[in-house]
C-alpha cells in the first residue's frame, strides 16, 4: 500500500476516510486535523492560554504535543492521585509525564499531588466513602474534574484541553442513549462553554480522531506513553461500549465517525436544548466552584471527615 | 513467525496478511497496531514465516 501523498510505502491506513499515508504525512495529516478542529469549533485562539490535562497516557500527551507544535501557550497539568495498589501505576504515569516535558523547552506543567494537598490518595478515599464503593472510577472523576477546574482558573488559562478522543466520545454518547440520559447528551459537546457559576471552558481538540489515530501518531512520532491500563479501568462499562463499537467498525468502516457527526448535527439543531437549559449551578459554600446542588458540593464533602 | 500481544505469544506458520493474523490470533484489527522491527505495517504486508510481530493495543480509559 503506498502513501497517497507520496511513493513511499504507507504505514498507517484509515479505512473510514479510504486514506493510507506514510510515516512524513500521516502526522502532518494528524496536526492538521487537530487545528481543523480546534478552529472549526472556536475552541481557544492563538493569544490564549491552555492547560492541558496530561496523565502520562498516549492521548493526552499527543495533544499537548501537538499543541505546542502548532505554537499554542500550552501548558501541562499532572494529577498524582496515588494509585500504587501493587501496581506503582501513579509514579510510572507520573515518570511519563516528565520525560515528555524534559525533552520539551517549552513543556512546563504543574503537578497536583492529591494525599499531600487533600491528606489523602484516592483508593484512601474512594474506600473510605460510599460514592467510590465497589470502585474508586466515580470518585476519580470527581476528583479530577474539581481540581482541573480549580487550577484552570488559579492559573488564569482561558481553556482547559483534554485529550479525549472519538471513541471516547462514541463511547460515552452510545451508553448514555442506551439509557436515554438526555440531561447528559445534551452537555455533550467539543467545546463547553466558561459559566458565570465559575466553571472553566472545557474543550476536546481531538473528539473527531479515532483512537487508533492517536496510537498510530504516538508510535510514529515516538511519544513514550504509559501503556498499561489504570489498574481500575478492568471491566469498565465504557471498555465494554467500545468493544462493541470497534465490532461495528470493523464490518462497517465509519460508523463510529457517522455516529458522532451526526449526534452533533442534531444537537446543532437543538434536539437536546430543553435539557441544557434544566441545569441550575450554585457556588459551593466552602470552596466556591459550582455545584448542581446548594450547600457543599460533591468534592468538599468528600474530605469533611479527614 | 512469531506474534506477541501484551503478554501472550503466537507462533504460526506460512506467509500471511497482518489483517489475517490478527483475525487469527482472535483479536479485532480496529484495536490493534501491528509493529515489526519497530516500524507500523499496514494491514496488506505480507508477512514471512521468520518475521516477529508486536501487536499494540489501541483502546485505553475507563
Amino acid at each position: 500500500m503506498k502513501c497517497r501523498k507520496c511513493d513511499r510505502p504507507a504505514v498507517f491506513n484509515m479505512r473510514q476516510h479510504k486514506l493510507a499515508l506514510c510515516e512524513v504525512h500521516y502526522p502532518e495529516w494528524f496536526v492538521a486535523q487537530a487545528e481543523r478542529a480546534i478552529e472549526k469549533y472556536h475552541m481557544f485562539g492563538p493569544d490564549e492560554r491552555v492547560l492541558v490535562a496530561v496523565s502520562g497516557g498516549k492521548d493526552s500527551l499527543a495533544l499537548w504535543d501537538v499543541l505546542l507544535k502548532l505554537g499554542y501557550r500550552a501548558d501541562g497539568l499532572y494529577i498524582d492521585l496515588g494509585i500504587d495498589d501493587g501496581t506503582g501505576y501513579s509514579a510510572a504515569s507520573r515518570e511519563k509525564v516528565e520525560q515528555f516535558a524534559a525533552r520539551r523547552t517549552k513543556a512546563r506543567f504543574t503537578v497536583v499531588d492529591v494525599k499531600a494537598e487533600y491528606g489523602e490518595t484516592l483508593p484512601e478515599v474512594a474506600r473510605r466513602v460510599r460514592r467510590g464503593r465497589g470502585k474508586p472510577c466515580s470518585v476519580c472523576g470527581l476528583i479530577k474534574r474539581h481540581v482541573m477546574n480549580r487550577v484552570t482558573r488559579d492559573g488564569g488559562y482561558d481553556a482547559l484541553a483534554t485529550g479525549h478522543n472519538l471513541d471516547d466520545e462514541v463511547a460515552v454518547l452510545f451508553g448514555n442513549v442506551l439509557h436515554w440520559q438526555t440531561g447528559y447528551i445534551a452537555r455533550q459537546a467539543p467545546v463547553l462553554p466558561a459559566s458565570d457559576e465559575g466553571l472553566a471552558r472545557k474543550v476536546k481538540p481531538f473528539c473527531r480522531l479515532y483512537e487508533r489515530e492517536m496510537a498510530a501518531y504516538t508510535l510514529i512520532t515516538g511519544i513514550d506513553y504509559i501503556y498499561d491500563e489504570c489498574p481500575y479501568a478492568v471491566g469498565a462499562t465504557s471498555l465494554r461500549h467500545k468493544g462493541v463499537l470497534n465490532r461495528m467498525e470493523e464490518e462497517s468502516p465509519g460508523t463510529k465517525l457517522q455516529f458522532y457527526l451526526s449526534f452533533l448535527r442534531a444537537r446543532k439543531a437543538w434536539f437536546f436544548c430543553e435539557q441544557a437549559e434544566a441545569v441550575e449551578l450554585h457556588p459551593c459554600t466552602n470552596c466556591g466552584q459550582a455545584t448542581s446542588v446548594p450547600g457543599l458540593c460533591a468534592f468538599c464533602r468528600l474530605w469533611e471527615r479527614v | 513467525m512469531k506474534i506477541i500481544y501484551r503478554d501472550q505469544e503466537w507462533e504460526l506458520d506460512g506467509r500471511r496478511r497482518v489483517r489475517d493474523v490478527i483475525k487469527e490470533v482472535g483479536l479485532v484489527p480496529q484495536t490493534v497496531l501491528a509493529i515489526r522491527d519497530g516500524k507500523l505495517l499496514t494491514e496488506d504486508v505480507m508477512l514471512d514465516k521468520d518475521d516477529e510481530i508486536k501487536l499494540i493495543a489501541v483502546i485505553s480509559g475507563g
